[in-house]
C-alpha cells in the first residue's frame, strides 16, 4: 500500500487503479485522494466511468489493478461482514434516488435504521423526522416515491443516506436533470450537511458551474486518465486545452464531437450495407 | 413496509383455507379415514387363483365393507394364492364356515373379496383360516369354456 | 458450418454459465432462510402478494377444470356403464396431475412473472444496488422472503385447486348429470390413497413451487436492467417455468407412480 504523506489525512485514497469493462479501458492507472471533511468533486464528460469509480469505492465492483483504501481499510481485501460494516459508515446518493418504491418516504428513511439498529419505534420516528427536517421534507413523510418530483426524491434519498450518520457521502450526479431551484436547494444542502455533520463528500458530476461553487478540490477525468486537478480556481485557470474545453463547454476540441467512425465520405458511398 | 392488519388477516385466511383444503382431500377424498382402522384382526384365505385382487382391495359382507386385503403371496408348496384379510374388529361374529369369493364390481370394475357367512356357531378368530373359498372368475377362461362347449354341442 | 459449431459452442458455454450462476444464486438465497424466519413480517408481506393474490385465479380455474372433468368423464365413462367411478376419475386426475401442474402453471403466470418484473425493475432503478450500499444484503432482504413465500404458497394453492375441482366435478356429475352422490364419494375414497396420491401430489407441488420461484427470482435478478431486458426476463420466466414444470412432472410421475 502506498502511504505517501498526502494520504495521511485523506479518508479515501485510490492508488494506481486500473479497471476495464470488456475491451474498454475505463481507468488507466489513476491515483486520487479525498481529504477528510472536504468536498471533492470528480468531473468529466459522460461515459468516463465516474459512477464506476463510486461503485469501486463502495466495493460493489473489483478493480483489475490497484488499491482503494477507505479509512485505512483496503476495500477489496475486506471480508463480507467487514465490507458491510464499512458500508454502514458510507452514504451513497444514487442518480435516480434509488428509493424503495413499495414504501413511503418515512419508511424509506427509516429503512437503514430498522435494518441495522434495534432502536425502539419511537426513537426511529424521532431520528427520521430529524433527518427529514434537515432536507426540508418533514411534511412529505406519507408520500410514496412515485408521488415525488425528481428533486424531492433526491432529497429523501439524501435523508436516507445520512440516517446512520455516516462519515462520508458519495453523490452520484446530484445535479443532473434538476430545475434551477431544486439545484440550488441541493447545492445548499450538500454544503451545509458537509459542514454541520463534519462529513467527507465525494461528488461525481459533469455540472461545471454548481460543482465548482461548492467543491474544495476537483479532479477532471477523461479517457481513463486524470487530465486536471486542483482547487476550483486552479481548474478555471488551467492552461490545459482539455480542461478548458470541458469548463467552457466548447463543442469540439480535444474531445471530439463525433463518436469514432470511418471516414464520413467513404461511409456514405459504401451503399449496400445495412449499417 | 405497508403491513396492514387486513393483509395479515388475508394471509391467515389463505393459510387456513389451504389447511382446510388439504384436510378435505385427506378425509373426504382419500382413504385416510379407513386407514385409521381402530382395530382389526387378520384371517387368511387360500385361493386357487386370486385374479386381479390387490392389496387394499375391499373386503365386504352382504355388500357392506368390513375390511381390506392386507397381503397377497404365493404359497411355494401348494402354488395357491394366500390372501390375508384385515377385518374390522366390529365384525367379529363371522362364522368359521364363511365362504370367501372373489367378485368383480361391475363388468369392468375392480375385484373384491366377498364373505358369505355360513351357519356355524363358532366364530372366526384372530389369525383364523377361511376354508371354503371360490377363486376369481377369469373372463378368458369362461369365454374359452363357453366356446368349447358350444362347439361340442354343434357336433 | 463452422459458424454453426461456433454458435453451438458459445451457446452451450452461456447456458452452463447461467446454470452455474443460478445455482450460486439459489445457495445464497437458501443461506438467508434463517434470518428470514427471524423476521416473519417480511415473509407475511410476500405471502400476501404471492399467495393471497393468486387465490382467486387458482380457485376459479380449479372449479372450471373440475367441472370440465366431470362433464368429459361422465360421457366417456357412461359408454362403459361406469358412471359411478366418475369421482375416482375426477379426483385422481386432479390430485395426481392437474392440481399440482395447472396450479403451478397459473402460479408461474400470475406470481412468477410479477416477481421477475418486480426484481428486474428494482435492479433497473438501482434499488438493489442502493440496498447493497446501505449494507443490506438484497438477497436476504428481498429474494429469500419471496422464495420462501412461493415455496409455502404453492402446495396450499395446489391443494385448493384440487379440492375446489373435486367439488366442481361433483356439482356437474351429481347435480347435473345424475351420478349418485354416495357412489361419487365412496368410490373416490376407496380408490384414492392418502400416501400414494395426496402426499405425492403435495410433494409435486412443493417441487414446482421451488422451481418456479427459483426461476422467477433468478431471471429478475439476472435481468438486463432496461425495459427490454425486464420484459424479456419476464417472458423467459413463464416459458422456462412451464418447461420445467412439465418436464419435472413427467420425471416425478415416473418415480412416484411407476411401480404399480
Amino acid at each position: 500500500m502506498d502511504n505517501s504523506v498526502s494520504s495521511q489525512d485523506s479518508l479515501v485514497s485510490v492508488r494506481n487503479l486500473s479497471f476495464s469493462r470488456g475491451n474498454q479501458k475505463i481507468f488507466d492507472n489513476i491515483s486520487l485522494d479525498f481529504q477528510r471533511g472536504k468536498i471533492t468533486a470528480i468531473m468529466g464528460p459522460s461515459g468516463t466511468g465516474k459512477t464506476t469509480l463510486l461503485k469501486l469505492i463502495g466495493g460493489q465492483l473489483f478493480p483489475d489493478k490497484g488499491t482503494i483504501t477507505v479509512d485505512g481499510q483496503n476495500v477489496h481485501n475486506l471480508r463480507r461482514t467487514e465490507l458491510y460494516n464499512l458500508r454502514k459508515r458510507l452514504g451513497m446518493l444514487f442518480q435516480s434516488g434509488a428509493l424503495l418504491t413499495d414504501m413511503n418516504v418515512f419508511d424509506n428513511v427509516a429503512f437503514p435504521l430498522r435494518e441495522h439498529t434495534h432502536l425502539p419505534e419511537s426513537m426511529i420516528r424521532t431520528l427520521v423526522l430529524m433527518k427529514l427536517q434537515a432536507v426540508g421534507l418533514r411534511g412529505a413523510r406519507k408520500l410514496m416515491p412515485n408521488e415525488l418530483s425528481g428533486g424531492m426524491s433526491r432529497r429523501v434519498a439524501l435523508a436516507r443516506a445520512i440516517a446512520l450518520d455516516p462519515m462520508m457521502i458519495l453523490y452520484d450526479e446530484p445535479f443532473t436533470g434538476q430545475d434551477p431551484i431544486s439545484m440550488g436547494v441541493l447545492v445548499h444542502l450538500i454544503k451545509s450537511l458537509n459542514s454541520t455533520l463534519g462529513l467527507t463528500s465525494i461528488i461525481v458530476s459533469h455540472d461545471v458551474h454548481d460543482t465548482s461553487a461548492i467543491a474544495d478540490y476537483i479532479y477532471v477525468l477523461s479517457g481513463g486518465k486524470i487530465v486536471g486537478e486542483g482547487t476550483p480556481k486552479e481548474i478555471q485557470e488551467s492552461d490545459s486545452e482539455w480542461v478548458q474545453q470541458f469548463m467552457t463547454g466548447a463543442a469540439d476540441g480535444p474531445v471530439h464531437f463525433h463518436y469514432p467512425a470511418k471516414d464520413y465520405v467513404d461511409d456514405l458511398m459504401s451503399s449496400g450495407k445495412r449499417y | 413496509m405497508q403491513h396492514t392488519s387486513t393483509q395479515d388477516t388475508l394471509v391467515g385466511l389463505f393459510v387456513a383455507s389451504g389447511i382446510v383444503g388439504l384436510f378435505f382431500l385427506a378425509m373426504q377424498v382419500s382413504n385416510l379415514t379407513s386407514f385409521v382402522d381402530e382395530d382389526s384382526y387378520t384371517v387368511t384365505a387360500r385361493f386357487d387363483n386370486s385374479g386381479g385382487l390387490k392389496i387394499k382391495s375391499p373386503v365386504s359382507a352382504a355388500g357392506v365393507k368390513v375390511g381390506k386385503v392386507s397381503s397377497i403371496y404365493l404359497d411355494p408348496k401348494t402354488y395357491q394364492s394366500v390372501v390375508q384379510l384385515s377385518i374390522n374388529s366390529k365384525f367379529n361374529t363371522l362364522p368359521d364356515d364363511t365362504t370367501a369369493s372373489i367378485f368383480t364390481a361391475g363388468l369392468l370394475g375392480e375385484q373384491y373379496v366377498n364373505l358369505e357367512p355360513g351357519g356355524s356357531d363358532v366364530y372366526l378368530q384372530k389369525n383364523g383360516k377361511i376354508e371354503i373359498t371360490q377363486s376369481a372368475i377369469i373372463l378368458e377362461k369362461v369365454i374359452g369354456q363357453f366356446l368349447f362347449k358350444s362347439a361340442e354341442e354343434k357336433k | 458450418m463452422i459458424q454453426f459449431i461456433q454458435n453451438l459452442g458459445r451457446n452451450t458455454c452461456i447456458s452452463f454459465n447461467k446454470l452455474g450462476r443460478s445455482t450460486y444464486f439459489l445457495l445464497q438465497t437458501m443461506s438467508g432462510m434463517f434470518s428470514v424466519l427471524g423476521r416473519p413480517r417480511l415473509l407475511l408481506n410476500q405471502m400476501y402478494s404471492v399467495g393471497v393474490l393468486s387465490f382467486l385465479i387458482i380457485t376459479i380455474s380449479g372449479l372450471f377444470v373440475g367441472m370440465v372433468l366431470g362433464l368429459q368423464g361422465f360421457y366417456t365413462l357412461s359408454d362403459f356403464g361406469a358412471e359411478e367411478t366418475l369421482g375416482v376419475m375426477v379426483a385422481a386426475s386432479l390430485v395426481r396431475e392437474l392440481g399440482p401442474v395447472v396450479s403451478a402453471l397459473l402460479f408461474a403466470g400470475r406470481a412468477g412473472s410479477a416477481l421477475t418484473a418486480e426484481i428486474g425493475l428494482m435492479k433497473a432503478t438501482e434499488q438493489l444496488s442502493g440496498m447493497e450500499m446501505m449494507a443490506v444484503d438484497p438477497i436476504k432482504r428481498i429474494i429469500t422472503p419471496r422464495f420462501l413465500a412461493g415455496l409455502i404458497s404453492m402446495p396450499i394453492l395446489a391443494a385448493l385447486f384440487s379440492a375446489v375441482g373435486i367439488i366442481g366435478g361433483q356439482m356437474i356429475g351429481c347435480g347435473l348429470l345424475g351420478v349418485d352422490e354416495g357412489a361419487y364419494w365412496s368410490q373416490m375414497q376407496a380408490n384414492i390413497d392418502f400416501q400414494d396420491d395426496i402426499i405425492n401430489g403435495v410433494i409435486k407441488s412443493i417441487v414446482f413451487g421451488f422451481v418456479t420461484s427459483w426461476i422467477a427470482l433468478f431471471e429478475g435478478y439476472d435481468a438486463i436492467p432496461t425495459s427490454e431486458g425486464v420484459s424479456r426476463a419476464t417472458t423467459r420466466t413463464v416459458v422456462n417455468s412451464a418447461f420445467s414444470i412439465l418436464g419435472l412432472d413427467f420425471i416425478l410421475t415416473a418415480l412416484m407412480f411407476g411401480d404399480n
